[in-house]
């Protein structure tokens, strides 16, 4: 663990006045990126935020991404026999519009960078569902070389589903699941991500080597 | 066999092997290869390159290049093995006979550091983005090792043996009774 902590103490993300350094980007391209760092937004108060999560939980909208091979548990989902519309779940075509992604089984690296763009593109109050048991702990894939064990430490997850592949059965009961958390007032990972910013950004970079993208893409 | 026999008066190949009456392997030497396979290519219709691959030996120290090739008026298939040394590994690339080789050539290259001179493309990422250590599909690259150090294994469940934590969990006192 030591190691892991030298590596990451090495890996320098903000400069003097604590903006980005977006190191990855060429001269040319850093002043179209912004360099601040996601913010905390903190949840309204009382019964203007229940009304809110209430909403939330029932327009929930997935990001049309299929990472691994879960997403083809998202076609039967769609189609009648499932229905997912009638929980108010419906997929968009960009991350911009969309507020739940679900990331469909194992993550490999190259995925992650793509994973990481996307969930930062995402407008708060954004959740993940970790669909699969790769996503929890590697999965079949543990020992790869190329792909993650534990999708929470790149991105803040806010239900697993277990099972190599859960049927839709499943989950619909993860966005159930979901939904009771969004309605406790639970699904606040889009401000515990900004929370604990550095540390999910130095796990990522600590994996992507590569980094040709902007630190916060939002 | 024909083609082997002609071909052999004028390179160093050896070792025919007959896997089916489709299909024939036979090992050629490194500097004769790419002539081999032009031959192949040119003379004895051998004009679809069907796959290429290499298999790492690691006990004798060799990697053994695969060119598969497809006669389509013959309806037969031809395996040229090309053993080299693992150490410093180059080889001739064929991607004047095939354009489609130089892909396989740049998967090669970053799966398991083989070299090819002149081949478009070969530095250029293929499936892996950035990486760092020895090309991932040596067999001297420990996958289990490289994960741990790397992907936050996850810690797994404890574990019992289910008589013994019977034993002491459910039925104390009759434990000296079993």
């Amino acid at each position: 663990m030591s190691d892991n902590m030298n590596d990451m103490d090495q890996i320098q993300l903000f400069n003097d006045q604590g903006r980005l350094l977006n190191a990855g980007l060429p001269d040319e391209e850093k002043a179209l990126f912004c360099d601040a760092a996601p913010q905390v937004d903190a949840p309204y108060r009382g019964i203007w935020e229940k009304f809110l999560n209430w909403a939330r939980s029932e327009s929930l909208w997935i990001l049309g991404f299929g990472t691994g091979c879960g997403a083809i548990e998202l076609r039967p989902l769609m189609t009648s026999r499932y229905d997912m519309y009638q929980y108010g779940v419906q997929p968009r075509p960009t991350p911009r519009q969309a507020g739940l992604f679900i990331i469909g089984g194992y993550a490999s690296v190259k995925t992650m960078k793509r994973i990481v763009r996307s969930y930062e593109q995402m407008q708060g109050p954004k959740f993940v569902l970790g669909l699969g048991s790769c996503t929890v702990n590697g999965g079949m894939y543990w020992d790869s070389y190329n792909t993650i064990n534990r999708l929470d430490h790149y991105i803040p997850v806010d239900v697993y589903i277990a099972g190599c592949m859960p049927r839709p059965e499943a989950l619909l009961a993860g966005i159930n699941e979901l939904k009771k958390l969004i309605k406790e007032g639970k699904g606040e990972n889009a401000n515990k991500y900004a929370e604990n910013f550095e540390w999910y950004k130095r796990n990522q970079k600590k994996i992507i080597k590569d980094w040709n993208m902007p630190d916060y893409n939002w | 066999m024909t083609e082997f026999n002609e071909l052999s008066r004028q390179f160093q190949i050896s070792d025919l092997k007959e896997q089916r009456a489709d299909l024939h392997f036979f090992h050629a030497s490194k500097e004769h290869a790419v002539a081999v396979l032009t031959s192949l290519k040119e003379k004895y219709g051998y004009t679809h390159l069907v796959f290429f691959t290499v298999v790492d030996h690691l006990e004798k120290n060799e990697f053994h290049l695969t060119y598969m090739l497809h006669n389509y008026e013959k309806h037969h298939d031809m395996g040229v093995v090309v053993k080299i040394a693992r150490e410093n590994v180059q080889m001739e690339s064929i991607h004047h006979l095939w354009p489609a080789a130089a892909t396989y050539q740049q998967e090669i290259r970053e799966m398991y550091g083989v070299e090819f001179p002149g081949s478009p493309g070969l530095y250029e990422n293929f499936a892996l983005e950035g990486w760092e250590d020895i090309p991932p599909m040596r067999r001297d690259f420990d996958t289990k090792e490289y994960s741990d150090k790397t992907y936050y294994p996850r810690p797994g469940r404890e574990s019992h043996d289910p008589r013994e934590y019977m034993k002491e969990n459910l039925y104390p006192g009759e434990a000296e009774t079993w």
